[in-house]
């Protein structure tokens, strides 16, 4: 292969323009990134089908034809429940210490021992108090905050009972949980648990290391992302819709650029309070730079996205390829997605990386610690040492792509209820009729990872395309929205390429027919949005029963298949592309498919081929739409011919509601 | 595209606030913040404000807090022209801005003397604020069905001819018609004048004033329905906006070009779930959820507007309309025919004419069949003029009782009066009627009389009657003779309706109509004690019953009476502690300090107790005055409806007043100590009549009204000059 097919197949690895651009930086400097080294290295064929067990050191043991159980005696359907287990249980465990921390921080902040952290939107204080049963009558902010901060604190060391959000979830779905015995009972135990049962020589059944694997998972979905996502709306806000500039085009070459990078979003928040302080502009300017320039990516890009309209620099595949703009003064990184190399690549530029969790460090890069006692300090220590580095960029070896899209975000679960109605009509009620009159044919959530075996953004966006010509809105989140973002589509004009139908509701609202609804915990909004429309009426009595889908296109982290699986708990079909992990076991494979949906009615595959997503999606919203009842969805019926909605629709209408109401009776 | 709507509506919401702000800032600089100020006939405040966020406005002051609070935090950004943020939600909220902003804008302006408006061009003075009674004597209608709906039209149509004719078109739907607005100084309200179109109540034409902000009037009335009739919280905004939405069926058809003012309006209008529609090249909201279907539609032919519009809001329209060449429906009923237009004429003080429906075996009747016997007046028929008139109604049918004869005949005048160009007074022998020379010009006949009473009766009492007929008696002897005999069956009637007791019967009968507007509230009829909106009795229930046996009046057995003093029977408890739906556990018939019957809103006067007289009053609600226990009609009212039991208040039935039967467990008629001079104007030969039976002959001059006595001091001072009984009786409590 010459060193020209080489370029060219990398740069075709990416969908976004100012990745292809900085990609070609990183082959002329010969830079070491994601995208060459996926190519470099294969990936473990036993491994990736999760044929081989290194849980003990009898092994560790590859599965074969000729050896078809390991030196215990675990066939294939063990070894692959046990790893998916295991990628489940990590999955969880990082959304539960997130949340974890953010308790922490509530707590703090409620009894004044933070620094720059304080409880910010008591609306959703008190909402959150409703939800946990905690009297609110009287009580100052701060006293309710630390009832609220305790009570989910509870949550992670319970050992009997449920977890508290379990109550968000439509009646039925509880009661599902309940005659299944999936009901979590702590975070950390069901964790615990997990890997427990995954020792060798314990649980060895995959079917029940399958069960449990939806209960760890329901203490994400329902536990650690929840109340992580509904703490930091506490704390920082709950997001409204806010204009965000996307891509690596949005770094100035004139101003202190300061990348966050990572899941969490305290000391993020701190940053953009700090770099607007008169004292550290004139501190910029001082060193020469016009202004500091706030960029984020992967997920805590997210968080400021969705709350002060800092915009993203990219996704999880951009990381490296930013600091290759030789235009970053610093990234500070927290936890979760962090590639290793980027000690490896800041080395070739000025770039300083810092780290800033206690549970997070790379050896080569700044270590400077965030603490909630001293958030602001730290935020301001971190932004000095960018500024300080304004100085050093080196001027030729600046690469700044001329791309920049702009986009909505700030889609929180009450912004949307919020935007159907306003203060006095709010609710879900718009959507649902829009699906349940055909206007709109289903929802899917496109969410999750890139993948470097995959096209960055490129399985993402023509999902969203797809979806959205055929009537579906979109909702996403994570590296998924960024995706979307960076090409144009959460701006509202993207409504124009939607059906007829779903462009008709986006018009009435103002939207984008893709809606981000914020950063990897966020996925929860989605959970809570499900369970609104079905308490809304006239889709069915469980999340099961909506015309919805997730899919996750370009996974690659656990946190993916712990969401997965926790969609799949909830009562969602869920598909994951890319590849499977648990290819190797035919019965495995079985058990989450036909298994789980007998179960809890939702189900998880893996599906490679975008078109078959789509076919498979469709086919579900279908299965989902006629299971219901609904009018048939026929595409074009809607938006372009104009016509009212006729009179044997509306004596149908009539008709429903009065069976509903006799039935209610 | 909707961002139009969006932009302009928000733009509105801003200006109006700025505007208002200015102007009551002015006002407080003249009167000072204590000022206080209520619109005339509401117990609501500022009734828009009140509904949804349960603040009393009462002063200027109260008018800038609400500014400041309720109205400003709705104002939101218009949208970017690109990459907008969304705007539905916000453009709600800029309507309901503008809503609460129009609001206190009309209270200024009452302050001010400007409202309502008077306009000398056309010599008309607009309704300006509808008073709360309005719609509890609109009640009935709006729940029975024969009113589905509003519609508030603003602007001007294209022509003069078109805009009577959309206005024509509603009024037989039967559509109450507010008119607001103008087009560049054009308006309906002026289109109507100059086509000589009456306008006002009667004819179910209000204009309310001549710019958007006047639609606040209807819009804020709607808003009190929930309250009113729903037993609905102030400031429980979502029921109270669900009410409107589910139960108000009001929509807006917009007539004309539409500034920002007219698109925030509507957003407004939606957030209580009522859609527009216009006649111009809008842009379109059609998905539906906040209201019913779709938002803003647009229909750009006018005559197919009013279809559209109803589509739009989903109203139901039966309108059932006889054979005869002229308009037909409620809305006619209100009009009046002056002498001089009047082309034909019969009855009252002016020639022989009465009335009657017999029950008659099935075969005697040629179903359909209308005749006119009588030669002396032929010529009259197409001269005009003068003649006797005998209306006599036959019909038979397998399920006809001789007792549905009353409930049928008592119909006579409605079916008349809906005629266009029709007028018609009385009943019986002293009925009164006149057919108009636009009506005689349109084709209207004698004969159609006889047309109308056919078709009508069939359709409103399809299971009663099998077959109709009807015969036209116009030769003045034949008249005469005739009268005499029906006479001699309206005095039958009469004895046996007086004969007719609680006692007498062991069924009563339920009314049920009202709880699609207050869904814990039941009646329940007995031949002694009428509905309290007046117009349902038991003969009437006992016929609706056998019309539609699944319908809103059901037989209701009295069971074992527990109580007969304060009337509480067994069955009637269970019955009214099923149907409240639990709410209550049942109530009592005579009494009004232990369980009274509660109301729906409609009822036509309150009977409230007056402890320093240790008797009670009876408020009909035209009165708008002040009442001995310091609160007016539609302050007490707000206290009586919605299904609530209150001890010491009760609506009525007027006619209640004349039975035996009336309260009689707190002390009866004796207890009366105040009432207004109409109920005294309309109930007096019967009252008298009441006062003699009880003993007490002079009883009627001893009670109060308001032109004696509007509080409780003057009250006292009256009963004790006067030696009223209540004085001494034993205490009410």
């Amino acid at each position: 292969m010459s060193q020209d097919t080489k370029k060219v197949d990398l740069i075709n690895r990416t969908i976004d323009k100012t990745a292809k651009e900085l990609l070609k930086v990183a082959e002329k400097e010969g830079i070491s990134t994601a995208f060459n080294r996926a190519a470099e290295i294969k990936p473990c064929p036993i491994g990736q089908k999760s044929m081989c067990c290194k849980h003990c050191f009898m092994g560790p043991c590859r599965i074969t034809k000729k050896t078809p159980v390991g030196v215990c005696g675990a066939d294939v359907d063990t070894i692959a429940a046990r790893n998916f287990g295991r990628m489940v249980a990590a999955g969880t465990a990082s959304h539960a210490d997130h949340g974890r921390d953010m308790a922490f921080i509530l707590l703090a902040a409620a009894r004044g021992e933070t620094e720059g952290i304080e409880i910010k939107d008591v609306e959703k204080l008190h909402a959150v108090a409703g939800h946990l049963d905690i009297e609110t009558e009287g009580k100052t902010k701060e006293q309710i905050g630390e009832e609220v901060a305790l009570k989910f604190i509870e949550d992670f060391g319970r050992q009997k009972g449920g977890i508290n959000y379990i109550r968000r979830a439509p009646k039925r779905r509880q009661d599902l949980w309940k005659e299944r015995d999936l009901v979590p009972r702590g975070l950390d135990r069901e964790v615990v648990e997990m890997m427990h049962r995954t020792h060798m020589g314990v649980d060895q059944d995959p079917k029940s290391l399958l069960h449990h694997a939806l209960r760890t998972s329901l203490t994400d979905g329902w536990g650690g992302a929840m109340l992580a996502t509904d703490l930091s709306d506490i704390l920082y806000g709950t997001p409204t819709p806010i204009k965000a500039k996307m891509s690596v085009g949005l770094l100035k070459e004139d101003e202190v650029n300061l990348v966050v990078h990572g899941h969490e979003p305290s000391l993020s928040e701190m940053m953009v309070v700090a770099s607007q302080e008169p004292e550290m502009l004139e501190y910029a300017k001082s060193k020469g730079a016009s202004g500091i320039n706030l960029a984020g990516i992967c997920c805590t890009a997210n968080e400021v996205l969705m709350r002060q309209g800092i915009g993203s620099a990219g996704n999880f595949l951009n990381q490296e390829l930013t600091i290759l703009t030789g235009a970053v003064e610093a990234m500070v990184v927290d936890v979760q997605c962090i590639m290793e190399s980027l000690a490896d690549v800041a080395k070739n530029y000025h770039t300083k990386l810092i780290t800033s969790s206690p549970k997070a460090r790379i050896p080569e890069a700044i270590h400077i610690e965030f603490d909630e006692e001293h958030a602001m300090t730290v935020a301001r220590k971190v932004l000095r040492e960018a500024i300080d580095n304004f100085p050093n960029r080196k001027k030729g070896a600046i690469t700044l792509p001329d791309y920049v899209s702009e986009s909505i975000g700030g889609f929180s679960h009450e912004y949307i209820k919020y935007m159907q109605g306003g203060t006095y009509r709010g609710s879900f009620r718009p959507l649902n009729d829009a699906i349940m009159d055909g206007r709109v044919q289903g929802v899917v959530g496109i969410v999750g990872c890139n993948n470097p075996r995959d096209v960055q953004d490129s399985a993402i966006v023509e999902l969203a395309k797809e979806f959205i010509s055929r009537d579906i809105l979109v909702i996403t989140t994570g590296c998924g929205g960024i995706a979307c973002g960076k090409q144009g589509l959460l701006a509202p004009e993207t409504m124009e390429h939607a059906g007829p139908g779903l462009k008709e509701v986006c018009e009435a609202v103002g939207i984008s027919p893709v809606l981000h609804v914020g950063s990897c915990v966020d996925n929860t909004r989605i959970l809570t949005i499900a369970s609104d429309m079905v308490a809304e009426g006239g889709l069915g009595d469980d999340i099961a029963d909506l015309p919805a889908v997730g899919i996750c296109p370009e996974w690659m982290s656990e946190k993916a298949l712990a969401i997965g699986c926790y969609f799949v708990a909830s009562g969602v079909h869920t598909i994951f592309g890319v590849g499977s992990p648990i290819e190797g076991s035919e019965k495995v494979t079985q058990l989450m498919r036909e298994g789980w949906e007998k179960d809890v009615g939702g189900k998880l595959e893996f599906v490679p081929d975008t078109k078959e997503i789509v076919q498979k999606a469709v086919e579900t919203i279908t299965k989902g739409r006629k299971a219901l009842g609904i009018t048939e969805y026929v595409p074009g019926k809607f938006g372009a011919e104009k016509v009212l909605m006729d009179m044997a629709d509306r004596r149908r209408l009539e008709d429903e509601q009065k069976a509903k109401a006799a039935a209610a009776k | 595209m909707s961002k139009t709507i969006a932009s302009a509506a928000i733009r509105a919401s801003h200006e109006i606030v700025e505007r208002v702000e200015t102007m009551l800032q002015e006002v407080i600089a003249e009167k000072g913040s204590d000022f206080e100020f209520e619109f005339p006939d509401t117990a609501y405040f500022l009734p828009h404000m009140y509904c949804l966020t349960g603040f009393a406005c009462k002063t200027l002051g109260d008018m800038q807090t609400a500014l400041n609070e309720k109205a400003k935090p709705l104002l939101k950004a218009v949208p970017d022209e690109h990459v907008y943020k969304p705007y539905l939600g916000e453009t709600l909220d800029a309507g309901m801005a503008t809503l609460f902003a129009q609001e206190i804008l009309m209270a200024l302006r009452y302050i001010k003397g400007l409202e309502p408006v008077t306009d000398p061009e056309i010599d008309l003075t607009y309704n300006g604020f509808i008073g709360d009674s309005i719609l509890r004597d609109l009640g009935f209608q709006l729940v029975d069905g024969s009113m589905p709906g509003y519609v508030v039209i603003l602007g001007a149509a294209e022509s003069d001819e078109r805009a009577e004719q959309i206005v024509r078109d509603l009024q037989q739907k039967n559509i109450l018609i507010f008119l607001a607005g103008n087009v560049k100084g054009n308006s309906v309200t002026k289109q109507l004048h100059r086509r000589g179109v009456d306008m006002g109540w009667p004819t179910r034409i209000v204009p309310l004033g001549p710019d958007t902000e006047h639609t606040i009037y209807a819009l804020h009335w709607a808003a009190r329905a929930g309250l009113t009739f729903g037993g609905l919280k102030a400031g429980d905004f979502k029921m109270n906006l669900k009410y409107s939405l589910n139960r108000v069926f009001a929509f807006a058809i917009v007539l004309g070009e539409l500034d920002d003012m007219k698109w925030s309006t509507g957003a407004g209008a939606i957030n209580q779930g009522f859609p527009a529609v216009c006649d111009t090249n809008v842009p379109e909201i059609r998905p539906r959820g906040v209201c019913t279907y779709e938002h803003v539609v647009r229909e750009l032919d006018q005559e197919k507007i009013v279809q559209t519009a109803i589509e739009t809001r989903g109203l139901k329209i039966i309108v059932e309309k006889p054979p005869v060449p002229v308009a037909y429906g409620p809305a006619f009923e209100g009009e009046r025919i002056r002498k001089e237009d009047t082309f034909l004429e019969f009855g009252g003080n002016k020639s022989p004419a009465f009335e009657l429906v017999r029950m008659v075996e099935l075969d005697q009747v040629e179903d359909g069949k209308v005749e006119i016997i009588g030669t002396e007046n032929v010529d009259k028929y197409e001269k005009g003029g003068v003649i006797p008139l005998g209306v006599v109604v036959e019909v038979a049918g397998r399920k006809m009782q001789k007792d549905f004869e009353p409930v049928l005949e008592r119909k006579i005048h409605d079916f008349a009066n809906m005629a266009q160009g029709i007028w018609h007074m009385g009943q019986r022998d002293i009925c009164w009627c006149r057919i108009s020379k636009d009506a005689f010009n349109e084709g209207f006949r004698i004969e159609h009389l006889g047309e109308i009473h056919v078709a009508m009766m069939k359709s409103k009492f399809p299971a009663i009657t099998d077959k109709v007929q009807v015969k036209l008696y116009t030769d003045a002897a034949e008249v005469e003779r005739l009268r005499e005999e029906a006479r001699e069956i309206y005095h039958e009637r009469d004895i046996r309706v007086a004969n007719m007791t609680d006692e007498s019967v062991d069924t009563y009968y339920s009314c049920l109509l009202c709880q699609s507007f207050a869904p814990n509230h039941v009646c329940v009829v007995s031949p002694e004690r009428l509905g309290l909106c007046g117009a349902v009795n038991w003969m009437d229930a006992k016929a609706a019953f056998e019309i539609n046996p699944t319908g809103g009046n059901q037989p209701v057995k009295k069971g074992d009476t527990t109580d007969a003093v304060k009337g509480r029977w067994k069955g009637v408890d269970e019955y009214v502690q099923k149907e409240s739906h639990g709410a209550l556990e049942g109530f009592s018939a005579y009494s009004l300090m232990d369980a009274p019957m509660t109301s729906c809103g409609c009822f036509e006067a309150i009977v409230a107790v007056v402890p320093e007289a240790n008797g009670i009053m009876i408020v009909d609600r035209g009165y708008t005055g002040m009442t001995p226990i310091g609160m007016k009609f539609s302050t007490l009212a707000g206290t009586v409806g919605g299904g609530t039991q209150t001890p010491g208040f009760t609506g009525i039935g007027k006619y209640f007043l004349t039975s035996k039967k009336f309260l009689t467990a707190d002390g009866g008629f004796k207890r009366v100590v105040w009432l207004t001079t109409s109920i005294k104007n309309q109930l007096g030969e019967a009252l008298k009549q009441r006062a003699e039976e009880i003993g007490e002959p002079d009883l009627l001059d001893k009670i109060a009204d308001e032109t004696v006595a509007t509080d409780a001091e003057q009250l006292v001072a009256f009963l004790t000059e006067k030696e009223h009984p209540a004085l001494t009786m034993e205490s009410i409590f």
